[in-house]
């Protein structure tokens, strides 16, 4: 497998999620164990029951990318056992069985295809194994068949659940000798399969962290300083304490670097503030609106989002403070071309705004924690906890639950850490719950960014230049985190005259990965621009994406080589589907915009069809998407919801999304300021998916960078005004 | 205060303040856990329930203004169209996290029993006050069409 990446933000993410190797052990239980009730522990992923049903774990968080089902179909179709007989279970966090557990990057298929499959294998061995021992036999002799060993030639057969408790005194054989099914006789894998907890989704059986409920639990609520990370200078505890319900109030030190993630860690730690427990939530959020808390001064106060832009003006006047990448000569080149365009873009700070609030339970007793939480990233939870706490690792257990969306806000674990530091100062069990106007005004940003763009076109309308000076955030050398472009940015390594110009600016905002970190914002300046070239170029932006595409099918080497074939193939695919040919005939105010972008190992094209009204809103018609993650969809129905919700995702943060800095606070609050996209907005997203010969990719992010720009693309196609900043101002489309 | 609260056909009676919420009442005091906070201030849905079959935003509702019946989405099966509702959202298994379909369907519901065979435009005006983060809306609709025996297309 090659990992590729585009950009630091993804090589960082991976770097702390650290998932960068191929090999994630997987524990398959030195031998199967019997457990209470007949169940037959086969490997640490699979359990058997007498009467045949069979329990599969699933290591993952299930954050609403549908992992929950998807990596136990992997195990099942190997195991060779009908679907209607799998029952699954979430593991807890425990690396020294599961390795890295985590919802991050679009990287569980990649990471757990070829192992998933082989759990299944082996266990289905052992079985096998046991059968030819009772019938004295080869095991090579035997077969398998919907959960049944079969030996033909003496006409025996044997379920698993007769055989499971036969297992314990084989050793499981070696994973890598085991042969994979031909993929032609799938009966899980390919198949439409709905989620696990779908039938307890519709009748609301609690699923979520904000479901926990436990024994003399109490509710807490906990206000942090609107500016990041600024310490409390007082509070009234005692008239919050006098709030009927209330049981207790009090400030949490906290550690005002906590915001600045150490290694290993995403997004922030223990901030200070100051926590109300009370009997229910309501009661603690009265007691709350009593603190009238004084916070101190902090350094990053002034800071706003109108600074940052003047900011980057002022630095893109300047001299680049580095390079990313530089080829030939582009300010020859751009001095030599035929035509020249440039361009400013910006793109602002987003929150990840999931539906459900961030929360945890946590429960100390006798020196331990055990924790309740909606996590994507447990083990740094767990890491975080224990330093903070001064506890041992080992002393704290972590049950993932059901998440209420994730999009990257939960691979941070502030929300776990002060339950875990509250629960121990109340004395009982706690649910912490932020309010949406906490998690929105603390949330790890996804950061904004200024990019000024030059091109050169030749005579012929061929790319001969192409120069970005990216204003980023940092400090040093080093970009504030999920701030970064890589050096690989497309069209590098296509053009042959490009130079990538660095300068960073400080930042007091948290900032980390959000759905799709970095691509989200550099399909949008990238694909934008590369539409303003085809237009200058007197080009069809599709043609011309595909001249640039040039024709290697593969370009650099891994694990940054770049499939330009395959990007070809999708966006052929995706002018084929959606009549790109045809869009001359499109009535007056409406056009269409392609864009293609690579991304977390997928290659994918969108068009998108758009009607600007005279007053400069805008409606999206359709949305075509051509996808390639490799020669096989696992579960097509998850597949196809995943990459329909991140279209709609893309959208949404190109029409309605931003998070205003002021006073080094941020503005927006909830919903009210904060649009997400509502039925009435969400138009009919078409599907294809181009299957290549390449291993299977993850579907959580991909579809989301292109869609942007094949929207601002389309609207430009629609009135001829281009969007360089977002989210769209219907007031620039007015006609 | 005792507020007496006839919930999915059972009485309840819960000791809160009188501004207390009706979500924060049924989950924290009666541990009814089906509706769900997204917003405190009405504009998500996900805290939907119904009083004698209209749909309100519990987050909003103090409990001293409830009168009537209340029907989370753990008794809305019991309704012939809430049943039908719930299986047409499992038919095309609508969800990705779920956290926000309890409110879709009670939304849905409340729909389908005052106009059974909703045309687009009346589902966007029913539904545009639950937000879906992660954008399941392709399938909200079509569920809502098969739900009400029309074609999803």
């Amino acid at each position: 497998m090659t990992l590729e990446m585009t950009g630091a933000s993804r090589r960082e993410f991976l770097a702390t999620a650290g998932a960068g190797g191929l090999v994630i052990s997987f524990s398959v239980a030195s031998k199967a164990q019997a457990q209470a009730g007949g169940l037959q522990q086969i490997n640490a992923y699979v359990k058997v029951a007498p009467d045949g049903i069979v329990t599969i774990t699933n290591k993952n968080p299930e954050i609403g990318q549908g992992i929950k089902t998807m990596l136990p179909m992997l195990i099942a179709e190997e195991l060779d056992v009908p679907w209607e007989k799998v029952r699954i279970e979430q593991a807890d966090s425990d690396p020294t069985v599961y390795g890295r557990q985590f919802a991050g990057g679009s990287m569980a298929t990649p990471l757990h295809w070829e192992e998933h499959r082989r759990v299944g294998a082996v266990a289905r061995a052992m079985l096998v194994q046991a059968a030819a021992q009772a019938w004295n036999c080869p095991a090579g002799e035997c077969t398998t068949q919907a959960g049944v060993v079969l030996h033909k030639a003496s006409n025996r057969k044997a379920t698993y659940g007769s055989l499971a408790s036969q297992c314990a005194g084989i050793t499981p054989p070696d994973p890598k000798t085991l042969p994979l099914k031909d993929p032609k006789t799938y009966k899980i894998i390919g198949r439409p399969i709905a989620q696990y907890d779908t039938p307890k989704i519709v009748t609301g059986q609690p699923l979520f962290g904000i479901d926990v409920q436990r024994p003399g639990m109490l509710f807490a609520t906990f206000e942090k300083a609107p500016v990041f990370a600024a310490g409390v200078a007082s509070a009234d505890l005692a008239a919050a304490q006098s709030v009927k319900g209330v049981r207790k109030a009090f400030v949490v030190q906290g550690d005002s670097k906590a915001l600045q993630p150490p290694p290993g860690q995403i997004g922030a730690g223990l901030l200070p503030g100051v926590a109300v427990v009370a009997d229910n939530w309501w009661a603690a959020r009265k007691g709350r609106e009593r603190l009238n808390i004084k916070w101190q001064d902090h350094p990053t106060s002034a800071q706003s989002s109108e600074g940052f832009a003047a900011k980057a003006r002022e630095l893109a006047a300047g001299k680049a403070q580095r390079q990313a990448r530089n080829d030939g000569d582009v300010d020859a080149a751009l001095k030599g071309a035929a035509k020249t365009v440039e361009a400013a873009y910006a793109y602002p700070f987003l929150a990840h705004a999931p539906l459900e609030p961030q929360n945890c339970t946590a429960e100390w007793k006798d020196g331990k924690l055990e924790i309740w939480a909606p996590t994507q990233n447990p083990e740094p939870g767990r890491q975080l906890c224990a330093k903070t706490l001064g506890i041992k690792p080992e002393d704290i257990t972590i049950h993932m639950t059901r998440c209420g969306g994730g999009f990257g806000r939960r691979l941070s674990n502030d929300y776990m850490v002060e339950a875990a530091w509250i629960a121990r100062e109340a004395g009982a069990p706690v649910k912490l719950l932020w309010t949406r106007e906490d998690d929105m005004r603390h949330d790890i940003y996804r950061p904004a960014g200024f990019h000024f763009l030059k091109g050169g076109l030749d005579a012929q309308g061929n790319v001969v230049a192409f120069y970005d000076h990216f204003v980023s955030f940092g400090e040093g050398t080093t970009f504030a985190p999920s701030a970064g472009m890589g050096a690989g940015e497309f069209p590098g390594r296509f053009v042959q005259n490009l130079r990538y110009d660095i300068s960073t600016m400080p930042l007091g905002v948290p900032t980390g990965p959000l759905r799709a970190p970095g691509s989200n914002a550099l399909a949008f300046v990238f694909q934008s621009f590369i539409d303003e070239l085809a237009h200058a170029a007197g080009a069809d932006p599709l043609a011309f994406q595909l001249k640039l595409l040039g024709d290697k099918p593969v370009v650099g080497e891994p694990p940054n080589a770049y499939a330009a074939g395959r990007m070809a193939g999708v966006l052929r695919a995706a002018g084929e589907m959606s009549g790109w040919a045809n869009r001359s005939r499109l009535p007056k105010g409406e056009g269409m915009g392609i864009a293609c972008y690579y991304s977390h190992l997928g290659y994918f094209a969108e068009v998108a069809h758009v009607a600007v009204s005279p007053a400069g809103e805008v409606k999206v018609k359709k949305v075509w998407v051509a996808a390639d993650v490799g020669r096989q969809i696992i579960n097509p129905h998850g597949a196809l919801n995943q990459v329909q919700g991140s279209v709609l995702d893309g959208l949404s943060e190109a029409l309605h999304q931003k998070i205003t800095i002021q006073n080094g606070q941020a503005v927006e609050a909830n919903f009210d300021t904060y649009p997400l996209m509502r039925i009435n907005e969400a138009p009919p997203v078409e599907v294809k998916w181009v299957i290549t010969d390449n291993p299977p990719t993850g579907l959580g992010e991909p579809a989301l960078p292109p869609a942007i720009p094949a929207l601002t693309n389309a609207i430009f196609a629609a009135t001829g005004k281009r969007i360089r900043s977002l989210p769209v101002d219907p007031a620039v489309l007015k006609a | 205060m005792a507020f007496k609260l006839n919930v999915n056909g059972k009485v309840h009676t819960a000791d809160v303040d009188p501004d207390t919420p009706l979500l924060w009442t049924l989950r924290d005091t009666l541990g009814i856990l089906g509706p769900k906070y997204g917003c405190g201030i009405a504009q998500c849905g996900a805290c939907t329930v119904h009083v004698d079959g209209q749909p309100i935003r519990s987050c909003v509702t103090p409990v001293s203004a409830v009168q009537g019946k209340v029907t989370t989405i753990e008794g809305i099966g019991a309704t012939p169209v809430g049943k039908k509702v719930q299986k047409a959202w499992t038919d095309l298994d609508v969800a990705q996290c779920g956290y926000c379909q309890p409110g879709q369907i009670m939304s849905a519901t409340a729909l389908l029993a005052s106009n059974p065979k909703p045309t687009d435009a009346d589902i966007d005006t029913a539904m545009s006050g639950n937000i879906c983060r992660c954008a399941t809306y392709t399938r909200i609709r079509a569920a809502i069409k098969r739900a009400s025996g029309q074609r999803e297309a």
